[in-house]
């Protein structure tokens, strides 16, 4: 069951004001249905080609040996003399022509560990190995030995002293503010590892040219990484480093970096080779090496009055960025922008740190460092409110933001604001007062020979849509709009469809632009060597920044040919290019209008705009086994402008979930530094039978600065699923939980007084040699 | 060894290893890739075909079992011009959406709904309890299936 409603005012919900040829705006325009997936039918049928599916006729399989250290010096790389090796390719780092890095923020990560070097984790590279069938390398893997010497190893960011990265944020004066507060509330929070899984494993295939170029075809969210890191690292021009994106079942931001190691790989193996080289990891490699959710611990000091304002926010956020940099700073400044919460707060700090240990390194995963940081506010805020004796929703009320109020970089939240309509919205989907008037008297009524009992939570958060403060003027993002000679009109860009509806809603865009239908509008594949760089696909930056610049192509394009022809685009477009051939509007990124941030002080606007989302969640506990079965979830979520409605609830009813499996099940054990849980056997998500019925409801607060009116909807449901389950584990039991997953072990401990189990996150050490 | 058996009404033979996994003959020997390997280990349920009827994990059958068999794969579903009642629902409902899962899930939801049985939305969890989705929570796999269902009760509708 799904609803839509829209909300803002007159001023908020009016037609975006851009300088615009006026044939783009006329009105009456026949709104255009909304189209099924692009390429459905192709998935449907199976003829949809995933990675693994391409077909490259003598093309090797590829194989990378990694450490089983966490922390070591690689003293050396022995190949058995027993072994046939005149059938088998090795790659190790001297194989490297350029830089030993993979480029991404800090060059820190060697693409191979070379023989003499530090050994940081226990999933890392060491050298690689091809072979034409997959038993000769499955037999070459067993002949390779690793010699390493262990250094000590640092599992702990508390305890680490090696800092990636750290960043701070507040206003007002946090001392007076604490001295206005009747009450001071402190607690601790902790969240450990979520694995994206993506259904599809990563894999990337290797095609050598003779000039020493290569082409990668493969399952990625960012064809541009891995071509600028190709380019570097193997010393290529523009040319010679081509991507190609082939379907991708899921990345959930699992393939935002990743895939550019992977395909460093297969391209060092396939031009040592000279033939195509296939890299296809399983399931048990994907989960032992690839990026995971960081791991944070999460601390808040909160001051409010006795009359219930909010005065003072502290807050401490350590995050566990793992072996290397790769995103953490980034990551880490989204949390603590988010950290304080959708609230208005005159006097906030936060201090925020990325600390390095001897784990593999963790990434980019759907609400990148904001999920954390939001479980956390969420649980303090309901904690305020059962201090205060007020219910949790009307606390809320009070404190959410309104248009007008400031954020704690100094952020004046002129338009676009929601918090209040999604969290009405959902308490009314929900019937969130009447519900939890009945799991309180319930509770109150509760025998002690009861076997479970029910609770209903709720949670508010927001979402900075697009990247952080200057990151797109940074990166300066070129799409284009293009009608071809012979009169097909296509769209440019490099962002990928891994599921969540690019090539749907692109042509949507361009084609209620032009005054066409969508079918006649297609999308040009994410080649390298075809699209222009848009930037990558993250950050819930498509359907906002991306959407807006083929808009602006779009009108562009439609005034140019208009004012040539005399006639409306839809009836002059084919004829425009037979005779004057093709033409190409290209749109590079202007900043929105009246959007500043200062990098230096970290103060300003750190996003164009916010998303805005309220979940409510129904729980049963299990009294004797703790275990927690979600009954239903309703999830309100304004994302701006919606361009596909059908596609918009995926993205609401499946990111819920994942917060649903973040808060429940979803947890990865380490000893030594190394995942215990590595197969998806002992790595669970929901089923069909643990998901909780699903209720998306959309609310529209458009962006202005958008010429569509859009934000970003990808990652908001992730943020709020987690908090508002925990919630209503409260309600039902009366305990708090302050570390992810609410697993039984967790609850049955809050519920018995018992010591809570490892903290999430955290690794055991090794196991004593000849211990039984 | 050679194994003879039906793949979507077309009688095959293949010269191979008696324990070569399904998954692999159908991918690999048939070129039938449309089945997908998500874990090869019988979790996921990406590579679910059915055999004899039965919904199984083409990445746990050794094809020496299969001598004989009828298989159906998601490459049978559709006719040569139109997609299937279950693929149509799919894809108004919004039930694919990076699709990896979705040759899997369609086979399940195919022998739930040949096997002749009351159809709800407790018994499509059921059904599709060992298929994996990581995009859609579900809610449009099930509303999906739930309107094939519907379809095939009311024809006309």
């Amino acid at each position: 069951m799904t609803r839509m409603a829209r909300a803002g005012n007159a001023s908020t919900a009016a037609p975006p004001q851009v300088a615009a040829p006026a044939s783009a705006t006329v009105t009456g325009r026949v709104v255009p249905a909304i189209p099924l997936r692009r390429e459905g039918p192709a998935k449907l049928t199976g003829i949809a080609e995933y990675t693994d599916d391409l077909v490259f006729p003598g093309a090797w399989f590829g194989a990378t040996i990694r450490s089983s250290e966490p922390h070591a010096r690689l003293v050396a790389l022995d190949l058995d003399d027993g072994f046939d090796w005149s059938r088998v390719a090795v790659v190790t780092a001297a194989d490297i022509p350029g830089p030993n890095i993979v480029s991404l923020i800090q060059d820190d990560q060697p693409i191979l560990v070379p023989v003499g070097g530090e050994i940081r984790h226990q999933a890392e590279p060491l050298c690689l190995i091809a072979a034409t069938d997959r038993s000769t390398l499955r037999a070459a893997k067993r002949h390779v030995r690793v010699r390493a010497e262990r250094l000590p190893a640092v599992f702990d960011p508390l305890a680490s002293t090696e800092e990636i990265s750290h960043c701070d944020v507040g206003r007002g004066d946090i001392e007076l503010g604490f001295a206005e507060a009747d009450l001071v509330v402190e607690g601790t929070y902790r969240v450990g590892h979520q694995e994206q899984l993506y259904i599809e494993n990563q894999a990337m295939i290797a095609v050598p040219h003779p000039d020493g170029g290569v082409t990668v075809h493969g399952s990625c969210q960012c064809p541009y990484y891995i071509h600028r890191a190709l380019m570097r690292s193997l010393e290529l021009s523009d040319a010679q480093a081509v991507v190609i994106q082939a379907e991708t079942g899921g990345g959930f931001g699992g393939k935002e970096d990743y895939p550019s190691l992977i395909a460093l790989h297969a391209a060092l193996l396939a031009r040592k080779v000279g033939k195509p080289v296939r890299m296809i990891y399983d399931r048990h490699e994907d989960l032992s090496a690839t990026t995971k959710r960081h791991p944070a611990v999460v601390r808040h000091r909160t001051g409010v009055t006795l009359d219930g304002r909010l005065v003072a926010q502290e807050i401490d956020v350590v995050m566990d960025g793992g072996a290397y940099c790769t995103l953490s700073p980034v990551v880490l400044s989204r949390g603590v922008l988010h950290a304080a919460g959708p609230y208005r707060c005159p006097n906030v700090r936060v201090r925020g740190r990325t600390m390095a240990t001897n784990t593999p390194p963790n990434g980019a995963f759907r609400g990148f460092g904001a999920p954390q940081v939001e479980f956390a506010v969420e649980m303090q805020v309901n904690r305020i409110a059962e201090a205060l004796s007020i219910s949790p929703l009307e606390l809320r009320r009070r404190w959410a933001y309104r248009e007008g109020d400031i954020t704690p970089t100094g952020q004046v939240l002129r338009e676009s604001v929601a918090a209040v309509e999604v969290l009405e919205a959902a308490a009314e989907a929900s019937e969130f007062t009447r519900h939890a008037e009945q799991t309180r008297r319930a509770r109150e009524a509760r025998r002690p020979s009861a076997r479970t009992a029910s609770g209903i939570g709720l949670a508010l958060g927001w979402h900075g849509a697009g990247f952080t403060g200057s990151g797109e003027v940074h990166i300066g993002s070129v799409a284009a709009v293009e009608l071809t000679d012979t009169g097909i009109i296509r769209v440019l860009s490099a962002q990928t469809e891994m599921g969540q509806g690019t090539r749907t809603i692109f042509p949507q865009l361009v084609a209620a632009e032009l005054g066409i239908e969508a079918d006649e509008v297609q999308v040009a594949p994410q080649d390298t060597s075809i699209v222009p760089d848009s930037g990558p696909t993250v950050a819930s930056r498509t359907a906002m920044v991306v959407g807006g610049l083929i808009v602006m192509a779009a009108r562009r394009l439609r005034a140019h040919v208009e004012s040539v022809s005399g006639k409306t685009f839809a009836e002059s477009y084919r004829d425009f290019a037979t005779e004057h051939g093709r033409l190409r509007v290209d749109e590079r990124f202007t900043p929105y209008p009246n959007v500043e941030f200062n990098e230096q002080t970290y103060t300003g606007d750190a996003y164009p705009a916010f998303g805005w989302a309220c979940a409510v969640a129904k729980v049963d506990v299990d009294l004797d086994t703790g275990e927690v079965t979600v009954r239903d979830v309703v999830s309100a979520d304004d994302a701006g402008r919606i361009i596909h409605p059908v596609l918009a609830e995926g993205q609401v009813e499946g990111g819920t979930l994942q917060a649903v499996g973040y808060a429940t099940i979803e947890e990865i054990k380490l000893v030594d530094g190394r995942y215990l849980n590595d197969r998806l056997a002992t790595y669970l998500i929901p089923t069909a039978l643990d998901a909780p019925r699903l209720h998306a409801v959309l609310v529209e607060k458009p962006f202005p600065g958008a010429p569509h009116g859009a934000k970003g909807i990808g990652e908001l449901p992730m943020d709020v699923g987690a908090p508002a389950v925990v919630a209503a584990i409260h309600d039902a039991i009366g305990v708090w939980i302050n570390d992810l997953p609410a697993s039984p072990e967790r609850v049955l401990a809050a519920l018995t007084g018992a010591p809570p189990p490892r903290a999430p996150g955290l690794s055991a050490a090794a196991p004593q040699k000849g211990a039984a | 060894m050679s194994y003879r058996f039906v793949v979507n009404g077309n009688a095959v033979e293949v010269e191979v290893p008696g324990m070569r996994r399904l998954l692999d003959v159908l991918r690999e020997d048939l070129a039938l890739p449309g089945t997908k390997e998500g874990c090869g280990e019988g979790e996921c349920g990406a590579c679910s075909v059915i055999l004899d009827g039965a919904v199984v994990d083409s990445c746990l059958v050794p094809v020496c079992q299969v001598d004989g068999a009828a298989v159906q794969t998601v490459e049978g579903l559709a006719g040569d011009l139109q997609l299937s009642d279950l693929q149509t629902a799919f894809l108004e409902t919004g039930g694919a959406q990076c699709g990896i899962c979705t040759p899997g899930m369609l086979m399940a939801a195919e022998a739930h709904l040949a096997a002749g049985i009351p159809v709800t939305d407790e018994s499509i969890r059921e059904a599709i309890a060992g298929n994996l989705c990581r995009c859609t929570g579900y809610t449009k796999i099930v509303e999906a299936i739930a309107l094939a269902a519907e379809r095939r009760r009311s024809p006309a509708s």
